[in-house]
């Protein structure tokens, strides 16, 4: 018995991660029996693709942010990038490949490739700069890919792809099709984004991100987080961690702007502004840094709450605002903390004197 | 302790270790920050299993001599080999992966990691197992955690240390993050080993403990060990080489009974006497 005890005893982090796991296979459940049962209200259900798609951006960004500790600011730049790779991908499959599903998750890779790709990119010099530096480039980077994007004409035709700059000279041949029309944005691409897949990748991108937090290349990335001179001194190569994190991120950001454009019938470059860079790291803050089941709720929750707060119309964002500033002063709140850990402590003693009295009881 | 002997160049090294390589060759060694001379000409000799001291009043320039010889530094003169090897260019990480392994003054733990994880992030390049199977969870992967595990606690022990494993790193009290500091460095497997200012915070007893410590650690791994100290019980004690520096350069080299009687040493230690 003893042995089949320990053998079942799961450690405070394995415990921690089935819980993670838990919140959102339980969050599916609760939202697929609504759904069933008719339950779920229009607003929420429109809201179901980007709740896992803004959870899984908070996710990437809290790698940079919390894991690794730079500071970002252009995060939405990689979502942006990875979103409208996703939606030119996702054109040129749908008539080829019959298999929705099979669209999705080649341009969901897709979209998370080439946002790989651009963060490697753009890692290499931005990685060396610090703190401030590091927030200010990364905020121009923000900028710039909207900007570029916001310029971008692609269509399809017979021929191909085209590409044009600034000026819409596509030169499609008859029966082409314009994926991106410049500031006019993508329109008439698939809608294929489903909640199963959001969740999917959601569970996909926790499981990638614990069994990296898990390995040796975790343990640097936090080592390098919290001392890089010490790091260094014990044989880190600084330069390549920070990178492949980075790239990570920018990966993970990639395939959450994929599942998000692809749930939208037209999408402009102008979505993925500082705002949402801004949005994505207060998820992150306010679930805590480094913390996934925090990331995980904040963003969540803070998605839902603009449209549950729609009845107060005008007074809609200041209410918003109110309840962001509340939540971080209660859970700055070092008195509350106190309270809370000692209330627990309580709790434990109350259900072991029970369970004491309980087998009293039958010795 | 062994005798100290003269190499065939400049400096003295233990009887035992010569003939055999040396494991550090310092020579003519110096660094300008702007105007400032911060080390000149500086020369030094260990042995591949001495026990060698650093010593000089405050701001002669000691902690930047170990800056200098793990590359935080690129030296404006002189040259460094390593077991041989010209260390100029290379980038800490690579120094400390040739075998060259520091603790620091001021006190550069992984606070917010465990003190098991804060050993195992020092066998980062000793535990070989791919991305791959840490992500898949291969059995190659829990093996090689489970070995790298087993051996962090070993090394551990070396300061009774396990019951801590679990711990937060920035939790400990301030002796144990300074016995913790050196055995992450310990946990990189170097030939030599640099530790500044070990002792410093310590009570006499903690520093008996600590010497005692030292000197285990060298006759187990066989390594060579460079400290800066202020405590001159734990120099004189153990140290079988010591260098005094002052004002950036080398005053006096040669065994404790030497620097102890060293007219030199006492002037720039205590000031000169006034007739």
């Amino acid at each position: 018995m003893e042995q089949l005890k320990k053998k079942f005893h799961l450690g405070k982090t394995n415990r921690e991660k089935i819980f993670t796991f838990g919140i959102v296979l339980l969050f599916f459940a609760v939202i697929e029996i609504l759904r069933g049962t008719g339950n779920l209200s229009n607003l929420l259900k429109g809201q179901l693709v980007p709740i896992c798609a803004y959870v899984v951006m908070a996710l990437s960004l809290n790698l940079t942010v919390g894991i690794l500790g730079e500071l970002s600011l252009g995060h939405a730049g990689f979502v942006s990038v990875g979103a409208f790779t996703g939606i030119v991908t996702a054109t040129l499959l749908k008539p080829v490949v019959p298999q929705t599903w099979l669209v999705l998750l080649i341009s969901i890779v897709a979209g998370g490739l080439t946002a790989g790709i651009i963060g490697f990119l753009i890692g290499i010099p931005v990685l060396r700069l610090r703190g401030d530096y590091l927030a200010i480039v990364t905020l121009a980077f923000g900028e710039i890919v909207k900007s570029l994007i916001t310029n971008l004409y692609i269509g399809v035709d017979a021929k191909g792809l085209h590409f044009s700059f600034i000026n819409d000279n596509l030169n499609l041949l008859e029966g082409g099709k314009k994926i991106i029309a410049g500031p006019m944005g993508a329109s008439g691409f698939p809608k294929i984004s489903t909640f199963l897949a959001g969740i999917l990748l959601i569970l996909f991108v926790l499981y990638f991100l614990y069994r990296l937090l898990g390995s040796k290349m975790g343990r640097a990335i936090k080592a390098m987080r919290d001392n890089s001179i010490a790091a260094e001194a014990v044989g880190i190569h600084l330069t390549r961690f920070k990178l492949t994190a980075f790239t990570m991120s920018a990966f993970i950001a990639g395939m959450a702007g994929t599942l998000f454009a692809l749930n939208f019938a037209s999408l402009s470059a102008t979505k993925f502004n500082v705002d949402m860079s801004i949005l994505l790291l207060v998820f992150v803050v306010l679930g805590g840094l480094g913390n996934l089941r925090g990331s995980i709720i904040a963003a969540g929750v803070l998605t839902v709450l603009p449209e549950m707060l729609r009845s107060l119309r005008d007074y809609r964002m200041l209410a918003y605002s109110i309840v962001l500033i509340a939540i971080m002063l209660l859970t700055n709140n070092q008195r509350l903390m106190q309270w809370w850990t000692q209330t627990k402590k309580d709790a434990k003693k109350w259900f072991a004197k029970i369970r004491k009295a309980k087998d009293g009881g039958e010795a | 302790m062994d005798r100290l002997v003269p190499t065939p160049s400049l400096g003295v090294i233990p009887e035992r270790d010569s003939g055999k390589p040396l494991i550090l060759d310092i020579h003519g060694l110096g660094i300008d920050f702007g105007g400032l001379h911060a080390v000149e000409d500086f020369t030094l000799l260990i042995g591949r299993t001495e026990i060698a001291g650093l010593i000089g009043p405050n701001g002669a320039g000691k902690t930047t001599v170990f800056n200098l010889i793990t590359n935080v530094y690129q030296p404006t003169r002189g040259v460094i080999l390593f077991d041989g090897i010209d260390t100029r260019g290379k980038r800490p990480d690579e120094v400390s992966r040739m075998g060259i392994a520091r603790t620091f003054q001021n006190i550069r733990l992984f606070k917010d990691m465990t003190v098991l994880d804060n050993v195992l992030v020092g066998m980062h390049n000793q535990i070989p197992y791919s991305m791959l199977s840490a992500f898949l969870h291969l059995p190659s992967y829990h093996r090689k955690e489970k070995e790298a595990r087993e051996k962090a606690m070993d090394l551990l022990g070396i300061f009774d240390m396990q019951h801590m494993a679990k711990w937060q790193a920035g939790s400990l009290p301030y002796g144990a993050q300074r016995r913790l500091e050196i055995v992450r460095a310990l946990a990189t497997d170097p030939k030599l080993l640099l530790l500044d200012e070990p002792a410093a915070g310590m009570n006499p007893a903690e520093t008996a403990e600590l010497m005692e410590n030292i000197r285990n650690i060298r006759d187990r791994f066989q390594i060579a060990v460079l400290l800066i100290e202020h405590d001159m019980s734990l120099v004189m004690g153990i140290c079988e080489g010591i260098a005094v520096l002052n004002y950036g350069k080398i005053i006096a080299k040669g065994s404790p009974e030497d620097i102890k009687n060293n007219p030199t040493v006492i002037e720039a230690y205590l000031g000169k006497q006034e007739d």
